[in-house]
């Protein structure tokens, strides 16, 4: 280890422990056992969000299009996970280059030069790079939700690999790497814990503009494409619910008091986003939905995750409960403008992790507090903080806009990202992969 | 007054659907059906071709006074087949008489009922 790779929490840690002495390995080397089988448990938790996801969409999309959407998320597994060992983890974790674009470390490439390291948290570095490409291969496939029913397999395919290259990998880099430039804003950086940035906003300013430039599905305004199946959503949500653990604890990049902070702030907003959600339905619309309180859970959960590390759990109640009015909210006003966010893919993860990662800033503890005041010299307002997370919303969203907005000009108009109407009336399932997801409507 | 029955493929339904509203023949009922006639279809089973013995359709049942028994049929016609010169299996029409129709909520029997 070089030294010059670490996550923001790495920091923070070694405040929290440097007392104690026992659980940050001295000189590097010595696995740290407790540490190490947590942050392995939670690379399996955040690699169970992505088939969470995929029933999660899947369920939402009428019969025809089940498979095809649950191939988005699969899809991610196997094309992002690729890239990222290849060059995703240096893109991301290494020094920066060409002015701070993205990182780089030869030592990165195919992950060949970490075969024995063991990280100063006491992680073998392995372990490291598999969960963080676990958040790459999420963060795509969250976007397909808002493109979902009219779109090829192939420039899908295509738009997933770009985008993780060059928008994914430069955010990660700013916001998380030791020498992005996101990481080192203010007193002591932009505040993103698990992704309220890089993973949540990038991922639903991206669909917002895929869904704009490539126009609604057919027949969008005359009728609603009836969900094929409400109880793998339902599954899904709870997958997603219990991987989440592993997405915002996991970040701790520990297994200790901070773990068990982000955890509990964790579970306390998708509660409070899941009853809030319900309520605002019952008043408004008169029942409470199952989608709803599915709903209620994401947004709950979208907006803790760039704070789950500096709210406790009353900050996490309120987080929750603004992130599903502010969420509720989007999806009406989406409603009323008429354009094809299929699966509210920037209602809930734009809008939940733009929130989050602002509100968050009246909610942090005391503690973290007079740690940034500290390393400002003086003092840290929460104001000062507030223009931190601004520029870091700001900028996610302008390059994530403006990127996606290029990525899927340039496909669109050289292999084709928008299906044909035939390919649409006849669904995904049968046009792109020649299969049926439910085979038992009809008599074989 | 005619049973109109049609069977038709299913990547056709919106089309003949809103060809039919257009024409303003609202009333239909859709169901999923599976059969066979004279169309093969193959299909790759793990790499395998495969010919499923029994073809997914769409069946439209639509109730239709004498007059509109024309309307009704050209605009299934027009609007299910998949070329200008159609395929084989792009499906059959079926036009049965029909005895009586009753409207449940007034009881009214009839012509009027449909």
């Amino acid at each position: 280890m070089k030294g010059i790779n670490r996550r923001s929490i790495f920091a923070i840690a070694a405040l929290i422990y440097v007392s104690t002495g026992s659980i940050l390995a001295a000189d590097g080397n010595h696995i740290d056992t407790g540490v190490t089988a947590w942050m392995l448990t939670s690379t399996a938790l955040v690699l169970l969000m992505v088939p969470g996801l995929a029933m999660f969409y899947g369920g939402l999309v009428r019969t025809k299009n089940v498979l095809g959407t649950m191939m988005h998320s699969f899809a991610a597994m196997g094309i992002m996970a690729v890239l990222w060992v290849v060059v995703g983890y240096s893109m991301s974790f290494g020094s920066n280059v060409l002015g701070g674009w993205f990182g780089w470390n030869s030592d990165y490439f195919l992950l060949k030069g970490i075969d024995q390291n063991i990280m100063d948290a006491g992680v073998p570095e392995y372990v490291f790079s598999m969960f963080q490409g676990k958040f790459a291969i999420l963060t795509p496939a969250l976007i397909a939700g808002a493109f979902a029913e009219r779109i090829t397999f192939k420039g899908y395919l295509v738009f997933i690999a770009v985008w993780g290259l060059l928008v994914y990998n430069p955010l990660c880099h700013w916001v998380w790497a030791s020498d992005g430039f996101l990481f080192n804003m203010g007193a002591a950086g932009a505040i993103d814990f698990a992704g309220g940035t890089v993973v949540h906003i990038a991922s639903g300013i991206s669909g917002l503009v895929a869904a704009l430039y490539l126009g609604p599905r057919r027949g969008h305004s005359k009728s609603a494409a009836a969900p094929s199946n409400l109880v793998m959503t339902m599954i899904g949500a709870g997958l997603l619910w219990v991987g989440w653990f592993g997405f915002n604890a996991g970040s701790s990049i520990n297994s200790g008091l901070l773990t068990a902070q982000a955890l509990t702030a964790t579970q306390t907003a998708a509660a409070a986003g899941a009853m809030t959600w319900i309520i605002i339905e019952s008043l408004h619309q008169g029942k409470a939905t199952a989608l709803g309180f599915a709903s209620g859970i994401l947004a709950g959960l979208v907006a803790v995750t760039p704070a789950a590390g500096v709210v406790q759990p009353a900050g996490a109640l309120a987080l929750g409960a603004i992130a599903s009015g502010v969420c509720y909210t989007a999806i009406m006003v989406k409603n009323r403008l008429g354009y094809d966010d299929s699966l509210d893919a920037f209602g809930i993860h734009g809008m939940g992790g733009i929130v989050g990662s602002l509100i968050l800033v009246f909610f942090i503890r005391e503690s973290w507090m007079q740690n940034a005041a500290a390393s400002a010299g003086g003092a840290w307002t929460v104001w000062q903080q507030f223009g931190v997370q601004a520029v870091a919303v700001a900028i996610a969203i302008g390059y994530a806009a403006l990127l996606t907005f290029m990525i899927i000009f340039a496909i669109n108009n050289t292999i084709g990202f928008r299906s044909s109407t035939e390919a649409e009336m006849f669904g995904m399932d049968h046009t792109y992969h020649g299969e049926q997801g439910y085979g038992m409507l009809n008599p074989r | 007054m005619k049973l109109i029955t049609a069977i038709i493929r299913e990547n056709k339904l919106d089309h003949v659907r809103e060809a039919l509203i257009e024409s303003e023949i609202t009333r239909i009922t859709v169901s999923r059906v599976s059969g066979h006639g004279q169309q093969i279809r193959e299909e790759i089973y793990r790499g395998k071709i495969v010919i499923p013995e029994l073809i997914p359709k769409i069946k439209l049942e639509i109730a239709v006074n004498d007059s509109f028994v024309k309307t009704t049929v050209d605009t299934i016609i027009k609007s299910a087949r998949s070329n200008s010169k159609g395929e084989v299996g792009d499906g059959k029409i079926f036009i049965s008489p029909l005895d009586e129709c009753i409207r449940i909520r007034t009881g009214e029997t009839g012509g009027s009922a449909i």
